[in-house]
Order: structure tokens, then C-alpha cells, then sequence
């Protein structure tokens, strides 16, 4: 019996591998998926049924639970417009912190009544996955807030000491708990309301244009936690699962970081956007305002256009008719594009599976590189809803807070139209002085109801 | 600092795992394209849902009258359920879009 419960896990670990690697891969991505769903099926099955000395099992209980969740997890899933996936990718992994942290405050607790069955590198690896469980909780939820817009940008003054006495008097006092495991559960509970607090204090400084670098390192976090849990149910699955997504989120985190050329320090120290130390002042500047049959002409004479897809893409919903457009510029011949920056919309990839959803072509995504190759053959491009990613300052101004971050070099080309609600700045709160350029012209409005009207224009053209 | 030698003395399995699953766990990643970025943090944020597991073992294993122990196990599982289901569902919507038509 302990053999096929041995294997099975075994067999679950397995697949959890194989789908991990499969989900690094597009052609295989959608597989991947699957394969790790059925390793976790098998893991929490095989969990229900193996036997356990004087257990009560509460089989009601426990099938009740998996009910509500599977019910709760499935309609949210179905229900969530593309464009929320961020922020609920981060709730989810909130609440995988949340149950991480449910479960050690109760080891802890029967800890504390039997005071027998636990060694000190147990107690220490509870206290752990409680504390980490808990940041990955309140962080992913700040993360979740601050996406969703309803939490906004304030500063904690002198944030970066703050954070590191917090989290130093915490560790402290695990330490202090775990060498002295005595006086009462008043401890445990002020060391959880600490951990809680950390998490939002630990992400709150952090810029909203940060977020998904702060999910995907506090995904890891939970991952962390799932490990620590799993070493003290001795239960491999947790472990080997749990490590996995901590140490793929690391990666995938610093990955995060890299494409905007700073470090992971700088992302959660520095705090991106609210001051700029330059920036231009906005309004004494003039900008050029285009009318939808201007840019229309353009496009449909143009040889190379080249769309620069951003979050207010995803806002607007845009993306159908941007491909509508797309297919009416094809048909008279115009090489259409879409250049996207590592970082556009909220989240790695964001843009690509936006567009994918409209039926774009995979070999008309261009990555930065190529698409900064091809944009002084480029004779228009179009800003959909996207601004720092095309941030001049980037390049050129030492004193912007972007300044050093890679950007589509679109000034190269012909000439610049960005579709833009108002002349509000990007997410991240930074003045931009492509709006302001010779090449460049504004056509206000929805992305959706712009790119509507120059599909018209387009049309009208015939 | 003694707790810690036990420890390592106790359990080198446990050991050899973490470092494995670590570098495992790094390899994976390593070469992946950025459009699969947001899928690949999903499905891996469905996996830390793997915590579940911990918490239907405390629920199985807790006294008919141990109330603290069911109600936050209770509540612990729906949550991992949540993660786990609505993670991998979430996933597998981003990836549907992929789909060759």
C-alpha cells in the first residue's frame, strides 16, 4: 500500500515537471497546462484517500470546501475580461499565501497545546511558511488593488528602512519564538499580524507599473510556502511542487526585470514613477492634433505601418478592430506590423494574447529588437494605448526615472500617430516628450473608437 | 545552529530534493519566450496551489471537536481549491487564444 501511495505522488510530481515544461514552450503550452492539472488532481486525490491512523476524515467537510472552491474558481475564471488577468492572477496567489498561512497558525497552535510533536527545525520551517504565506497574501492583494485601481500610489516615507526594521524584528522574533517556545500564543499571533502588515508595506511603496515583476515574485513566494509546509507534512508533492514555482518564479522575475533593464533591488527599493526629477512640463508644449482622415490617407499610401499595441489597447478593448484595420490596410497591399515591447500592457506577453484573441498572425508579432530593426523602413507608426514603453526620455535624459529602460525606438520612423484618450501621462506618472515631437501627430479619443473611425476613413477611401 | 545540524543529518533527501528542484526549476524557464510570460506565471501560480494538499491533511487528521483546527482547514481549502481550479482554468483561457483555428 505505502508503495502505490509512494508512486502515485511520485507520479504526480512527474507530471507537475513535465507541464511546467511544457507550458515554457507555445506549441505545447496549452498541453502543459493540462498535464500539471492532472498531476495536481492526482496529488489531491491520492491526499483524500490514503489512509491515516485515527483519522475522522470529515469527508463531508473537506468535499463541501472543494466544492465552493471549485465553483468559486471556476466562474471568476470564466467570467474575468482578458484584460483583468493580471490582477487576478495576483488574488488567486493570494490566496494560495492565505491557505498557507491557515495552515502553519493551526500547526502552530496544536504545537503550542501538545507541546510534543514538533522539532525545532520544524517549528522554525512553520513559522516560515507563515510569515512568507502571509507578505504573498496581503502583497498579492495590495498587487491585485493597485491593477484594479483600488488602491492608489502613496508614498511610506523613508519606506526602504521601514521595510527592513519591520521585517527584521519579525525574523527576530521567530527566532525568539522558536528558541523560547513558550508564554502563551500571543507571539505566534503578533508575529503573523506583523508578517501581514510587512506584505503591505513591503509592496505598497512599489510603483503600479511594477506589479507584475511584485506578482511574480511574491507567486514565487507562495511557492516558498507551499515547500516549508511541505517539509513539515513531509509530503513530497508540496515540496517539489512548491520549490518548482519558487525557484521558476525567481527566474521569471529577474526575466521581468531584465527586459527593463534594472534589477530587482532597484524595482523594489527605487519606487517607479510619482517624481520625476526632469520631466517636461506638459501644456507649454505644443502638440499636433491629426484628424481621423488625415491619418487615413496616410495609412492606406503608407508601404510599412507598424501598430504599438499598450494597456489602453487592452482598456478599450481594441484589439478586434485594430485587426479589422489591419485587414483593410492588407488587402491594399500595406505591410502591417505590431511591434511589442517586453513589458507592454501589465504584464509580459499581455499584448500577444490580446491580439491572438483577434486573430493576429504570430509572424506579424515582432519582438523589440526586431521591430526597433525595421522601424526606419517603417513609414507610419501607430500608438494604440501605449506610452512609456515608447518613452524617449529613455534614452536620452539622464534624469528621468526610466531613464536606461530599452524602448521601441519609433522616432526612427516616418512618421508617429498616437491614439490617445488625453494627454494625461503613462502609468507610471512620467511626462512624455514623444507627444511633443516634430514626427509626431495626436488623434484623441478611445482607442477603440479611433481605430472604428479610421477603419471607416479607410474605407470611404475606395 | 544544533537544530539546523540535526536537521541536515536527519533528512539529506530532503535535501538533495530542494537543490534539484531548485536547478530544475530555473532550467525550465530559462528559455522561455516572452509571450508565453503571463501563461507560464499563471499555470506556475496554479501549482503553488499545491499547499491544498497540507491543508486536507490537517482537516483529515484534526478531532471531531478540534472546531479552530476545521474551520481554518475549511477555509484553507477552499482558498488552495480557489487557486488551484481558477489558476489552472485562467491559464487555460490565455492559452486557448494560441489555438491554431
Amino acid at each position: 500500500m505505502e508503495a502505490i501511495i509512494n508512486l502515485t505522488y511520485l507520479t504526480s510530481v512527474i507530471l507537475l515537471i513535465v507541464g511546467l515544461r511544457n507550458l515554457s514552450s507555445p506549441a505545447t503550452a496549452r498541453k502543459g497546462n493540462i498535464i500539471a492539472a492532472v498531476g495536481m488532481g492526482l496529488a489531491i486525490a491520492l491526499t483524500l484517500f490514503i489512509p491515516i491512523e485515527g483519522s475522522n476524515d470529515h469527508y463531508f467537510l473537506i468535499f463541501l470546501a472543494l466544492v465552493i472552491g471549485t465553483v468559486i474558481g471556476v466562474v471568476v475564471s470564466k467570467r474575468v475580461e482578458m484584460t483583468a488577468m493580471p490582477e487576478l492572477v495576483s488574488l488567486f496567489n493570494g490566496l494560495g499565501g492565505a491557505c498557507a498561512v491557515s495552515i502553519s497558525l493551526i500547526e502552530l497552535y496544536n504545537y503550542q497545546e501538545t507541546n510534543a510533536l514538533f522539532s525545532i527545525a520544524e517549528h522554525l520551517t512553520t513559522q516560515l511558511a507563515m510569515l512568507i504565506g502571509a507578505v504573498a497574501f496581503t502583497g498579492s492583494l495590495i498587487a491585485y488593488g493597485k491593477l484594479s485601481g483600488r488602491v492608489s500610489d502613496w508614498k511610506i516615507p523613508a519606506a526602504a528602512i521601514v521595510n527592513i526594521v519591520f521585517l527584521a524584528i519579525t525574523v527576530g522574533l521567530i527566532v525568539y519564538r522558536v528558541a523560547v517556545p513558550s508564554g502563551g500564543f500571543v507571539i505566534p499571533l503578533v508575529i503573523l499580524g506583523l508578517s501581514l502588515v510587512y506584505g503591505i508595506t513591503f509592496v505598497q511603496p512599489i510603483g503600479g507599473a511594477d506589479m507584475p515583476v511584485v506578482i511574480s515574485l511574491l507567486n514565487a513566494f507562495t511557492g516558498v510556502a507551499a515547500a516549508l509546509a511541505g517539509i513539515v507534512y513531509g509530503n513530497q508533492v508540496m515540496l517539489v511542487g512548491g520549490i518548482l514555482v519558487g525557484s521558476s518564479g525567481t527566474i521569471l522575475t529577474v526575466l521581468m526585470c531584465k527586459a527593463m533593464n534594472r534589477s530587482l533591488l532597484n524595482v523594489i527599493i527605487g519606487g517607479f514613477g510619482g517624481s520625476s526629477t526632469s520631466g517636461v512640463a506638459a501644456g507649454e508644449q505644443v502638440v499636433k492634433e491629426a484628424s481621423a482622415n488625415d491619418v487615413a490617407i496616410m495609412l492606406r499610401y503608407a508601404t510599412n505601418v507598424s501598430f504599438i499595441p499598450g494597456y489602453g489597447m487592452a482598456v478599450a478593448q481594441a484589439q478586434k478592430v485594430c485587426k479589422e484595420l489591419d485587414n483593410l490596410l492588407s488587402i491594399h497591399g500595406v505591410i502591417v506590423t505590431y511591434a511589442i515591447h517586453p513589458v507592454a500592457g501589465r504584464m509580459p506577453g499581455h499584448m500577444n494574447v490580446l491580439l491572438a484573441e483577434a486573430d493576429v498572425p504570430y509572424p506579424s508579432l515582432l519582438d523589440m529588437d526586431d521591430a526597433n530593426a525595421g522601424f526606419p523602413e517603417t513609414d507610419v507608426c501607430i500608438v494604440v494605448g501605449a506610452n512609456d514603453v515608447v518613452n524617449p526620455s529613455a534614452l536620452d535624459d539622464p534624469g528621468s526615472p526610466i531613464y536606461g529602460m530599452p524602448i521601441l525606438e519609433i522616432l526612427k520612423s516616418k512618421q508617429v500617430i498616437v491614439l490617445k484618450r488625453s494627454m494625461n501621462a503613462g502609468y507610471s506618472g512620467i511626462q512624455n516628450p514623444l507627444f511633443f515631437h516634430e514626427k509626431t501627430k495626436m488623434l484623441f479619443g478611445d482607442a477603440k473608437v479611433s481605430l472604428q473611425k479610421l477603419a471607416e476613413e479607410v474605407k470611404a477611401l475606395d | 545552529m544544533e537544530a539546523v545540524i540535526s536537521f541536515v543529518a536527519e533528512n539529506p533527501m530532503t535535501l538533495y530534493m530542494v537543490v534539484l528542484a531548485v536547478y530544475l526549476g530555473f532550467e525550465l524557464i530559462s528559455k522561455v519566450p516572452t509571450v508565453l510570460h503571463t501563461p507560464l506565471m499563471s499555470g506556475a501560480n496554479a501549482i503553488s496551489g499545491v499547499v491544498i494538499i497540507g491543508a486536507i491533511l490537517l482537516v483529515r487528521q484534526s478531532a471531531l471537536d478540534d472546531y479552530l483546527s476545521l474551520i481554518l482547514g475549511f477555509v484553507g481549502i477552499i482558498l488552495g481549491t480557489i487557486n488551484v481550479v481558477g489558476g489552472h482554468a485562467v491559464t487555460n483561457r490565455m492559452l486557448e487564444m494560441f489555438k491554431k483555428k
